[in-house]
This record gives structure tokens, C-alpha cells and sequence, in this order.
């Protein structure tokens, strides 16, 4: 009872945003279930129109669009929700490791996060993914170390107030070891601003790794993903068709509703009255 | 006067150092090449001495620090090396498509800076009411989209349906002004919508801040208009921020402008970037990064340094 209320009092845009990410992943959850056609499976003619047996048609190889769509869901939100897992793994704990210890490993790790950081992140990404090819794989591994440094940004600077205080102090004088300052100490109290950090950045990978597959330089093909159906299907945009449109407006929907989320999230734990 | 010529000096010394450290990682990133360049260029039926005979005129088999400087003294005479693809100079491809690319940015900057700052002021000026509200949503919502389904939705509405642009930037080689703003038109256009909700949302956040603070409250009271109290007192001391998000925004339109040239087929140095690294054309994307970079690192050292050189508290330090 006690989570219903607070979401009945959201406001409209989070009310709206929480239903879209349930739904999404509903979808990416139950995709064989809903789809009518499999993920790869060419159906019929390529650039069916909409209706009769394929709901929004068919794309330029002829597999059916709504299939491809709801298979997209569970592989594109798949992968950069695991991307960000693992960015916030690295970077959140390599931050809190270089807060509570201080010392050259904190220098040490800020200084790589600085030069990391200077270079743009998609120039980088490119960079690496030229030299080591285009696979999901190394899409995951660049993307989260890329995404790392931001965690580490901020989960540094959240822990280093949390370690000045007295209970951290009495901790390290009780003589526990790293691992227990990690996980009992400061992480508990730097929870907050990582979790609303987490939404952010699973917005910002979620969009990268679709501007990567619109490249054509991402998740690679015959796997459903919306990125690159969009730059397979772009010649129909010209003839006055939307259905190319459909999977990026799907990536701007969760991404939007991801980020009316944080915003309400970050307004109700912050306590903060705009004036 | 002389603590601020120090924190500029700094300043400078630091994006001269990240630059250096930059061109290291770009440099390296060829070594982390299974094979080498010499292999890749001659591919995989090369006889194992013809590979070690271009690796000598390259100058593959000179130790790493040697190339780096070698790499380096080259790069600051402007050669750039040949592409692995089809043996041309570097610096001839890169050419104009650099000036292609630098153009399309300034035009994006030209319409989104002023657009940008003057809705983030009136946004602050109206807070709360439906117009800024309207405002925030619709810049929350800009943030969050997609650069490319921002442009085919341009395309869609201003090309296809209404038949006033071309959807395609192609530019000839000869083209007019005239001509080159009409094909340019619609990628200026989706990187500044992309750009101007973010500067907006940031100078509105800045001017609030200060618009909090006492003297503002101070200056009301007084009876001072409320123009006059935005342009005259809060204004200066939000320069800093604006400054800062201005040019963050800025070096985000170099980067963004990779995606747009794309898909709108312009002839600049990210489909050039794109195309190199889906044929694995090392040298040509260690080129194109390498500029990019640079102009990334001096948009950012440009921030800073004109954030420091607006603050006035820094001018006179205590004691």
C-alpha cells in the first residue's frame, strides 16, 4: 500500500513515464509471446504495406515490421541495460574505492578519467570499434568503460562526503577492511544520487548504442534492434511512409519516460521548492 | 591581476597537456591492430618478406617512441599520412569536407546560442506559468530524442509532405551561397533543436539560482523593473555559467554533427569518420578523431578560460 501512494500523488508526466517502462518491459519480456513472426523469419514481399496479415508491414528484406519491433525491445533495451550495469560496476566502484582510499589510487584513477574524458565519447567509441571491429561484445565493453568514467565522476564525489564523516571514521578505527567500508558504509549513503545517476545513464547509453546501430556501426544485423532498423528502412521516408519512424520514435518514448522518471525522482529526494 | 594570469596559464597548460595525451591514445589505438598496417595494406596473401620490406619503408620496425615523434613532427606539418582503402593523401580527403563540416556547426551555433539564451531567460523570467512549463517539457522531451528521428521527422514534414527542402544535403563543388544555405538548411536545423533545449534548460537553471539570492530580492524591493533587475543585476553574474554551458553545447555540436551528416548524406568530415570505420580505414579515422578531438579539447579550454576571465572576484584576490 505504501508504494501505491506516493505514485498516485506523482505527477502526471512521471505517472505516465513509469507506465511506459512497465509496458516496455512487459514486452521485452514476453517478445516470442506477442510477436506474430520470428525475429529473422522473411515473410513476405519486401515493403509490404500495413494491414491484412503484417500489422505495420514489412521492411526492405520483407520480415515482418511489429515482429521486429517487439524482438527490438527485448535486444536493444537488453544490451544497454546491461551496458550500464556494468558501466555503474566499474565506475561506481572504482569511485568509492578512490574516495575511502585517497592517496596515489585516487590520482591515479582521476587523472585516466580525465584524459578518458577529454576525448568525445562517441569519437572514442569509433575510434576503438574501428580497431577492434563491430560486434555486440566489444559494443558492450567499449560503451560501459566509456560510461564508466562518468560513474566514477560521481560516485567519487558523492562517497568523499560521506567519508569525512564520524561513522566512517569509527568504522576504519574498528579496523574493517575495504570491502566492508564499500558496502556498509558508504554505499548505503551514496545510493540516492547513483540510482537517479543510473536512469540518466541508461538513457544516454540506450541512445548511443542507437545512434551506433543507426550507423551502422552497433548491434549488427539479422538481430531486431532499433537503431538500424531505422537506417534500413529510411528509403520509405522519402515516398511519405512512416513506418520507418516507428522504432525511433519507440527509442524517444522510453528515453523520454526514463527521464520524466529521474526528474520526479530527483525533485522528491531533493526536497528542493523551485520559488 | 596576476593570480588570474596564473589560472589562465594553467588552464592552457592543461588542455595542451590533454591534447598531447590524446594524440598518445590515437596513436596507440593503431597498435592495438591485430597484425599491423603493413599486413592490412597488403592484405593476407603478402609473402612474409614483402610485408617486412613495407614495414621497413613505413618504418614499422622502428621502435614505438621514434614513430610517435615521427607521427607527430608529420602531423604538425600537416601530413597526414595515406588512406589504407585507396592509397590517397589524408590531408586531400579530409580538405573540404572539414570546411563542410566547420560550416554546418557555425550555422547551428549562429541560430541555436541566441535562440537558446534568449528562451532560458524568459523561461526564467515566467517560472511556473504555462510557458514555461510548455518550455520544460518540450525541451525534457528534445533532450531525449534521438538526433536521427528529430531529422527524419524534418524531413518527413518539411521535404516529403510539404515539398519545401531537399531531404539530401548533397553539395556540389560549385554550389552558391544561396544554394549551400537551402541544402544546409534542415541539418542546422534538427542539430539545433537538439542543442537549444539543453542550453535552454541550463541558462534557466543558472538564472533561477540568482534570481533566488538576496540582492536580487534587495533590487525589488527598491522597485527596480523587472528587465532591468534580469540585464542589469542577475545577467553579469550568470555570464559564467552561460558561458560555460555555451560552449559546452558547442563542442557537443561537433560530435552531434556525425549522426546528422548521415543521414542527411552531408559531405563532412562524420560520414567520412562513419564510412572510414566500417571499412576499418585506421589511419583516415585516427585522422578525423584526432581533429575532432583537438576541436573538443579548445572548446572546452575556451570555457574555462572564459569563465575565469568573467568572474570578477577573481580579479581582485584576498590578501
Amino acid at each position: 500500500m505504501s508504494l501505491i501512494k506516493p505514485l498516485l500523488r506523482a505527477p502526471l508526466s512521471a505517472q505516465f513515464g513509469l507506465l511506459v517502462i512497465v509496458l516496455y518491459i512487459l514486452v521485452a519480456l514476453f517478445a516470442p509471446v506477442l510477436a506474430p513472426f520470428g525475429e529473422t523469419e522473411v515473410v513476405g514481399e519486401g515493403f509490404a504495406p500495413w494491414g491484412g496479415q503484417f500489422l505495420l508491414g514489412t521492411d526492405n528484406l520483407g520480415r515482418d515490421m511489429f515482429s521486429r519491433l517487439v524482438y527490438g525491445a527485448r535486444n536493444t533495451l537488453g544490451i544497454a541495460f546491461l551496458t550500464t550495469l556494468l558501466a555503474f560496476a566499474v565506475g561506481g566502484f572504482c569511485g568509492l574505492v578512490a574516495a575511502i582510499r585517497g592517496g596515489w589510487i585516487d590520482q591515479g584513477l582521476s587523472r585516466l578519467v580525465d584524459i578518458l574524458m577529454a576525448i568525445p565519447q562517441l569519437i572514442f567509441a569509433l575510434l576503438i570499434l574501428s580497431v577492434v571491429g563491430t560486434n555486440a561484445t566489444s559494443l558492450v565493453l567499449v560503451i560501459a568503460l566509456l560510461d564508466a568514467t562518468r560513474v566514477f565522476r560521481l560516485s567519487r564525489a558523492v562517497a568523499m562526503t560521506v567519508v569525512v564523516q564520524d561513522f566512517v571514521e569509527a568504522a576504519r578505527l574498528r579496523g574493517e577492511g575495504l570491502w566492508w567500508l564499500v558496502s556498509r558504509e558508504v554505499l548505503p549513503n551514496a545510493a540516492a544520487p547513483l540510482i537517479a545517476e543510473f536512469g540518466l545513464r541508461f538513457c544516454f547509453v540506450f541512445l548511443f548504442i542507437s545512434a551506433l546501430s543507426f550507423l551502422g556501426l552497433g548491434i549488427q544485423p539479422p538481430t531486431a534492434d532499433w537503431g538500424s532498423m531505422v537506417r534500413d528502412n529510411a528509403v520509405l521516408i522519402t515516398f511519405g511512409d512512416i513506418s520507418p519512424l516507428l522504432p525511433a520514435l519507440a527509442v524517444a518514448l522510453i528515453t523520454v519516460s526514463v527521464n520524466f522518471v529521474v526528474d520526479w525522482v530527483l525533485h522528491k529526494s531533493s526536497g528542493l521548492k523551485e520559488c | 591581476m596576476n593570480s588570474l594570469c596564473k589560472l589562465l596559464l594553467q588552464r592552457l597548460a592543461l588542455g595542451l597537456l590533454s591534447l598531447f595525451a590524446v594524440s598518445v591514445i590515437i596513436f596507440l589505438a593503431v597498435g592495438m591492430l591485430p597484425g599491423d598496417v603493413a599486413q592490412a595494406m597488403l592484405g593476407q596473401a603478402a609473402t612474409p618478406e614483402t610485408v617486412a620490406a613495407f614495414r621497413a619503408q613505413l618504418g614499422l620496425d622502428l621502435p614505438p617512441l621514434t614513430r610517435f615523434g615521427h607521427w607527430a613532427w608529420q602531423l604538425l606539418h600537416g601530413d597526414l599520412g595515406l588512406s589504407l582503402a585507396n592509397q590517397r593523401p589524408i590531408a586531400e580527403l579530409i580538405g573540404a569536407r572539414l570546411g563542410n563540416t566547420f560550416t554546418l556547426a557555425l550555422l547551428a551555433a549562429l541560430v541555436s546560442v541566441p535562440a537558446a539564451l534568449l528562451l532560458g531567460m524568459l523561461a526564467a523570467l515566467y517560472r511556473n506559468s504555462w510557458f514555461d512549463r510548455l518550455l520544460n517539457t518540450s525541451a525534457l522531451s528534445a533532450v531525449s530524442f534521438p538526433e536521427f528521428f528529430v531529422a527524419y521527422i524534418l524531413i518527413l514534414v518539411f521535404a516529403v509532405k510539404l515539398n519545401w527542402l531537399p531531404s539530401i544535403s548533397n553539395l556540389a563543388p560549385g554550389a552558391s551561397f544561396a544554394e549551400v544555405l537551402e541544402r544546409s538548411l534542415l541539418p542546422v536545423l534538427t542539430l539545433s533543436l537538439v542543442v537549444i533545449a539543453q542550453m535552454m534548460r541550463m541558462t534557466r537553471a543558472a538564472l533561477i539560482n540568482l534570481l533566488a539570492s538576496p540582492y536580487i530580492e534587495m533590487a525589488r524591493l527598491k522597485g527596480i523593473s523587472q528587465a532591468r533587475i534580469i540585464f542589469h543585476h542577475a545577467l553579469p553574474n550568470a555570464l559564467a555559467p552561460i558561458i560555460n554551458v555555451v560552449a559546452l553545447n558547442l563542442a557537443y555540436l561537433v560530435v552531434g554533427v556525425v549522426v546528422v551528416e548521415v543521414v542527411f548524406v552531408y559531405p563532412g568530415l562524420g560520414q567520412l569518420l562513419v564510412d572510414s570505420v566500417a571499412k576499418r580505414d585506421i589511419p583516415v579515422v585516427q585522422a578525423c578523431s584526432l581533429i575532432f578531438a583537438a576541436t573538443y579539447i579548445l572548446l572546452n579550454t575556451t570555457a574555462d578560460v572564459l569563465s575565469i576571465a568573467s568572474n570578477p572576484r577573481l580579479m581582485h584576490p584576498k590578501g
